[in-house]
């Protein structure tokens, strides 16, 4: 029998692809961590991304409800494990809360400092590991070049490089060493031209923009129904910073502080004169806006931690001790958000007047960012996938616990 | 924001489903019951002068001595609560809902106590929703795709209840 065909397009029109689902992960290179999406496809197209976590579950509040909060610290540190700093000054500021204690003058600077070199860091990591999702190596090895110091002055203040335990309820373990602040000034002289380096790496590069603009569109709406936060939420044109709108507790930290929050506001970026300006593919809320968020923020924290040095150089007094190891905690419950890198991060605390809490709840940012995955890949092609799951900067050890 | 006027308005629209609250905690909050919860929670988010758009945490809450002694002493029944934590990005206030729920529903051990899902008004509640019912055992009527989202889907119990107990084996892998 001939197989003759009248007309070509009967043919195309009858070529049909299945639906397949493909895994991505656990191993993955690009999902940044043990994160396991499973996509379903359509030739190249995907409809829907259902990731699946929980790898890194390790029992975080459970372990919570056992330990005295200050005995918890190191737990917290393991939570976002590039911004362990962040972590514990924001549990440690919810339990400040909880006992309506405020850390002396001298310790608010210190931990301004601390938590804004450790949001350098984390960003650093961000921008490297997304360039490795993109396919580009170097900008990672030179994004850890500048945040090896970043850890060596980490390690000169607390003799740890990744899980820090530093700040803790009621201040900080130590003061910083003699010496330390000539040193942080040092880095951040040498540290500030070398960001242009960067942009030159990726912001302007051809093929990042390619890759990354109007990729992953996320709508303002969007962002805030799923409860995104941080660089995410930022990067869709929503001001937002907990920095500036959070509680007093911790607004109070930086008060004095002159920063603006980064996100475009009428076109523009704050501080955008002096880097790449906006290509004119990019869309608000895609990939690339959500990069380029992270890479003011960088110049942003430098500038705080400036600001920070000179207050902290010309306070006196106490840097804040740490509480006692079995401090009882007064009964009641408190709920306090902090501005982490990846987004706000929430700490529940719940006591019945003991000096272990009755439950420890972490809400994890991270968490709500990747919930958001679906919503953003329907319809993207395979190959955006790790540009769009890259673009939210997650770590799976705060999403799991 | 939720000062006692606040509570006197949402009574008078909602009646019996603000069942108490309790503004002298450093963070007020307000308890709803579960059958108003959803009513209650649309008001708050479309609203224009409340406008609670953005929800940042559910989380669950067990009570249980599981001592006796102490038991004996607590001030409270066992029982379980959902705490929802509320913002609006326009207002930039927040709130602190709760719901109390019965540990067991209808006092049979194993039967999950159930809560409407908000998951329809805010999609954070989606995963979290599924973290709570994974970790704290509440069942959530109305959810898309109610799975344990921490654990393995094959795991028995819910860890963040204060009487579980890890399991000897799991897979071949000892646990205790």
């Amino acid at each position: 029998m001939s197989t003759t065909v009248e007309d070509p397009r009967i043919i195309e029109f009858d070529v049909r692809t299945d639906e397949m689902l493909v895994n991505m992960g656990p191993q993955h290179p690009s999902t940044h961590g043990v994160l396991r999406l499973v996509l379903r496809t359509d030739g190249e197209v995907v409809s829907e991304v259902v990731p699946h976590i929980g790898y890194l579950h390790r029992c975080a509040e459970k372990i919570g409800e056992n330990l005295t909060p200050r005995q918890w610290i190191p737990y917290t540190d393991r939570m976002d494990y590039l911004a362990g700093m962040n972590m514990n000054l924001g549990w440690s500021l919810t339990v400040e809360k909880l006992m309506n204690y405020r850390v002396p003058e001298r310790g608010r600077h210190l931990r301004v400092l601390i938590a804004e070199l450790n949001r350098v860091a984390s960003h650093l990591v961000g921008m490297g590991a997304y360039g490795l999702d993109l396919g580009t190596f170097s900008p990672f090895l030179y994004a850890f070049r500048e945040r090896e110091k970043i850890l060596d002055l980490f390690e000169a203040a607390c003799g740890a490089r990744l899980t820090y335990s530093y700040l803790t309820p009621g201040g900080a373990t130590a003061d910083l060493p003699r010496g330390w602040l000539q040193k942080c000034e040092e880095f951040l002289d040498q540290f500030m031209p070398i960001i242009e380096e960067y942009h030159a790496l990726l912001t302007t590069n051809a093929i990042f923009v390619k890759r990354t603009a109007s990729i992953g569109v996320l709508s303002p709406e969007l962002a805030i129904d799923f409860g995104t936060s941080g660089p995410v939420l930022r990067g869709s044109g929503i001001d937002h910073d907990m920095r500036r709108d959070g509680e007093e507790i911790y607004t109070s930290m930086y008060e004095g502080y002159a920063f603006e929050v980064i996100c475009q506001r009428s076109g523009h970026y704050p501080h955008d004169h002096d880097y790449p300006p906006v290509p004119h593919e990019a869309v608000l809320g895609d990939c690339w806006h959500r990069f380029y968020v992270r890479m003011l923020e960088v110049v942003q924290s430098v500038d705080l931690c400036r600001q920070a040095i000179d207050r902290y150089s010309t306070s006196t007094g106490s840097y804040g001790e740490p509480m006692k190891l079995m401090q009882k905690l007064p009964k009641g419950e408190c709920y306090l958000e902090t501005e982490c890198p990846k987004g706000q991060m929430g700490f529940y605390l719940v006591s019945s007047g003991e000096s272990i809490p009755w439950r420890a709840r972490a809400r994890s940012s991270s968490f709500c960012n990747l919930s958001v995955t679906n919503a953003l890949c329907r319809g993207c092609l395979i190959a955006d996938v790790p540009a769009i799951v890259g673009s939210l900067d997650i770590v799976m050890g705060e999403i799991d616990r | 924001m939720a000062g006692a006027a606040f509570v006197d308005q949402l009574k008078a629209k909602f009646g019996e489903n603000i069942v108490g609250a309790n503004l002298e905690n450093i963070d007020p909050w307000i308890e709803v019951s579960p059958a108003g919860l959803i009513n209650v929670c649309r008001h708050l988010r479309d609203e224009p002068s409340l406008a609670f758009d953005y929800l940042n945490c559910i989380s669950g809450v067990d009570y249980l001595h599981t001592d006796e002694k102490k038991a004996a002493k607590a001030e409270w029944q066992p029982h379980t609560e959902v705490v929802y934590h509320l913002f609006s990005m326009k207002h930039k206030h927040s709130l602190v809902l709760k719901v109390i729920l019965p540990r067991w529903k209808n006092d049979k051990p194993g039967e999950l106590p159930e809560l409407p899902s908000v998951s329809g008004l805010w999609s954070t509640a989606d995963w979290h929703e599924r973290e709570v019912y994974d970790l704290s055992g509440v069942f959530f009527n109305g959810h898309p795709n109610l799975r344990r989202i921490l654990c393995p889907e094959d795991w028995v119990g819910h860890p963040l209840r204060k009487d579980y107990e890890m399991p000897l084996e799991y897979h071949g892998i000892r646990g205790r």
